[in-house]
């Protein structure tokens, strides 16, 4: 006779079902070489183009480009691979993966909290290979190591921040085709900000935007971090923009996986 | 000891909006039973399901899982339940068997329960040889019956399958019914959705018949058969192009629709006056120079039933 399965004694943990979810998006991941590899391939594509092509004609002020442009650029690199998360999202809603997650005895923000720790994880991959890029191609620390790390630290912040911004995407996309084409909105992030070129120099009535939207403001900490300049006024700014965004995102992340429908 | 209802709705609606997808809906599944929600396309039963899933909320009226109020104590409804949606929702990336222990793992066993329910899963289902391989290499048959055990896993009381074998090949669609038979067998409680008439014939002891998101029917097939099928006059023609000829008489004699069947060559409409319709259609045959192959009455296939039972709702709503 075939044996039967018994009954789970008791549900699963928040803890458990969270690395559960966690492990499932990372395994997706790394088995999925186009999405491990293509995402530092392009980003190294556009370092290196910023760098090398537009760079000798852009002034940042005293320093060299390549100082200038490194921290802001490793700072937003989750803006330009965060449409793969909202891709995941949709594909997962779609696909009926979320369907048999809300099905399950696992506690809501498990699922977010899942989803978030996996990209947590492939965004430091990322941040780390985009730094590693930048020092190829001639970018030095101007301060110590460990402000170096605060820095990168402050970068993974950011990454997770936006992490929960991008699942709102692919939550909201009908499909994993609109939650790539809806995600671009962040480049207005990546390029109204002082990553390319300093915000003084656009015109007047971007500026108010361009100096104090959430990526200029951690833009400047990681810079003056990484430069070993006073960081404070930045790091608080930017503290701040990071735990509204956060806070909002994911108040608005669990409550639509709450009716998420296919 | 009274035995609970496995489902239960009562007045159930559910809205998208302005549309009704579940309109007042009424329905009792009795326990220890396999029950099929047959319906056609857009009929509500995808939307039934996520209810009793507790993924959707009723806008109105009362759904009981098991005596537990789905509104109220979702987080019990989701422990007594396993769900296969209608897409099957298994990671490519992954083993079958790495699927299982994660779907165990989210139901709450421990690390070697998930793996030893993941066994047991595997060869019950007869995923043994498949089972250490990717999912993207699966076919679709495989796939779904990974979806089926991933459900499965928790050992839920109630196993919900929307559509189980909608898409299938006919050797998928036996492996997927084998399946489903032998976890029936074993004790399962199913509850499954179809809008193949064979299907809820092969699977459901009970069957609920549902259209624009109300019930129409309920009972065993058989019930269902004596209850609404009115007897068919059939006509079977040797020269196509005569079928709408043959139609229009027997539109006239029973004043029900006719359907036509062009491969077959046959012509047929229901008929409440049984022997004596046949003999006027057969008297106003003679009349003309169509050439007839067979003719009379039987009992209506499933099919034919089906479409009279969603037929007469559509006709009866609109009047109202
Ligand atoms: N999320 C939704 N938003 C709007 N309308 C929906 C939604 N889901 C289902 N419907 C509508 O509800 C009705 C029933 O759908 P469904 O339950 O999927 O039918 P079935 O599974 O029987 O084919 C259909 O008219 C469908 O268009
Ligand atoms: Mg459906």
């Amino acid at each position: 006779m075939i044996q039967t399965v018994t009954r789970p004694i008791a549900p699963a943990t928040a803890m458990s079902a969270t690395l559960v979810v966690a492990r499932r998006a990372l395994l997706k991941f790394v088995r999925t070489p186009a999405l491990v590899g293509m995402g530092i391939v392009q980003s190294a594509l556009f370092l290196f183009s910023f760098r090398y092509v537009f760079g000798g004609a852009i002034h940042a002020g005293a320093s060299t480009y390549v100082a200038y442009l490194v921290p802001g650029y490793v700072a937003t690199i989750v803006l330009f691979t965060g449409g793969g998360i909202a891709v995941a999202v949709a594909d997962d809603r779609v696909e009926g993966f979320t369907d048999r997650l809300l099905s399950l005895p696992i506690p809501r923000y498990s699922i977010v909290m899942g989803r978030a720790l996996a990209d947590f994880a492939t965004n430091a991959w990322a941040i780390v290979a985009t730094a590693a890029f930048g020092f190829l191609f001639g970018f030095r620390l101007g301060g110590s190591i460990p402000d170096g790390l605060a820095a990168l630290g402050l970068c993974l912040v950011f990454g997770l921040v936006f992490t929960v911004v991008f699942i709102v995407i692919g939550l909201l996309a009908p499909n994993a085709q609109a939650a790539q084409g809806m995600s671009m909105i962040a480049f207005v992030l990546a390029f109204m900000s002082s990553t390319y070129v300093p915000a003084g120099t656009m015109p007047g009535w971007l500026q108010p935007f361009a100096q104090n939207q959430p990526a200029t403001v951690t833009i400047n900490a990681v810079r003056a971090l990484f430069e070993g300049g006073p960081a404070f006024h930045d790091l608080w700014q930017a503290a701040l923009w990071c735990a509204g965004i956060f806070a909002v995102f994911l108040a608005i992340s669990m409550n639509l996986y709450r009716k998420a429908t296919a | 000891m009274t035995t609970v209802p496995l489902i239960e709705a009562r007045d159930l609606t559910i809205r998208f909006g302005k549309v009704k997808a579940l309109d007042d809906l009424d329905l009792t599944a009795p326990a220890g039973k396999v029950l099929a929600i047959l319906g056609p396309n857009g009929a509500g039963k995808t939307t039934f399901v996520r209810a009793v899933s507790t993924l959707l909320r009723p806008t109105g009226g009362t759904l009981q899982v098991l005596g537990k109020d789905v509104s109220r104590e979702p987080v019990a409804v989701r422990r007594d339940i396993g769900l296969a949606g209608q897409s099957a929702a298994v990671e490519p990336t992954m083993t079958g068997r790495e699927n299982l222990e994660m779907t165990a793992r989210l139901f709450g066993h421990p690390r070697d329960g998930a793996r030893r329910a993941a066994s047991i899963v595997i060869e019950r289902l007869s995923l043994g040889d498949v089972a250490d391989r990717r999912c993207s290499t699966y076919s679709g048959g495989q796939r779904r019956r990974l979806d089926l055990g991933a459900s499965l896993v928790g050992a839920p009381r109630l196993l919900l399958l929307d559509e189980p074998t909608t898409g299938l090949d006919p050797i998928s669609r036996r492996e997927v019914w084998d399946s489903v038979r032998d976890l029936v067998a074993a004790g399962t409680d199913v509850l499954l959705t179809t809008h193949y008439l064979d299907e809820a014939n092969e699977l459901a002891d009970h069957v609920i018949v549902i259209d624009h998101g109300h019930t129409v029917a309920a009972g065993t097939l058989s019930d269902l058969k004596a209850s609404s099928g009115r007897d068919v006059i059939e006509v079977a023609v040797n020269d196509p192009s005569q079928l709408e000829a043959v139609g229009h008489i027997l539109e006239r004699v029973t004043s029900n629709p006719p359907r036509l069947d062009h491969n077959g060559r046959r012509a047929s409409a229901p008929t409440a006056g049984g022997a004596k319709d046949l003999a006027i259609v057969i008297r106003t045959l003679d009349d003309t120079s169509v050439m007839v192959d067979e003719i009379g009455v039987r009992r209506p296939t499933l099919d034919e039933v089906f479409l009279t039972l969603t037929n007469a709702y559509v006709q009866n709503g609109s009047s109202r």
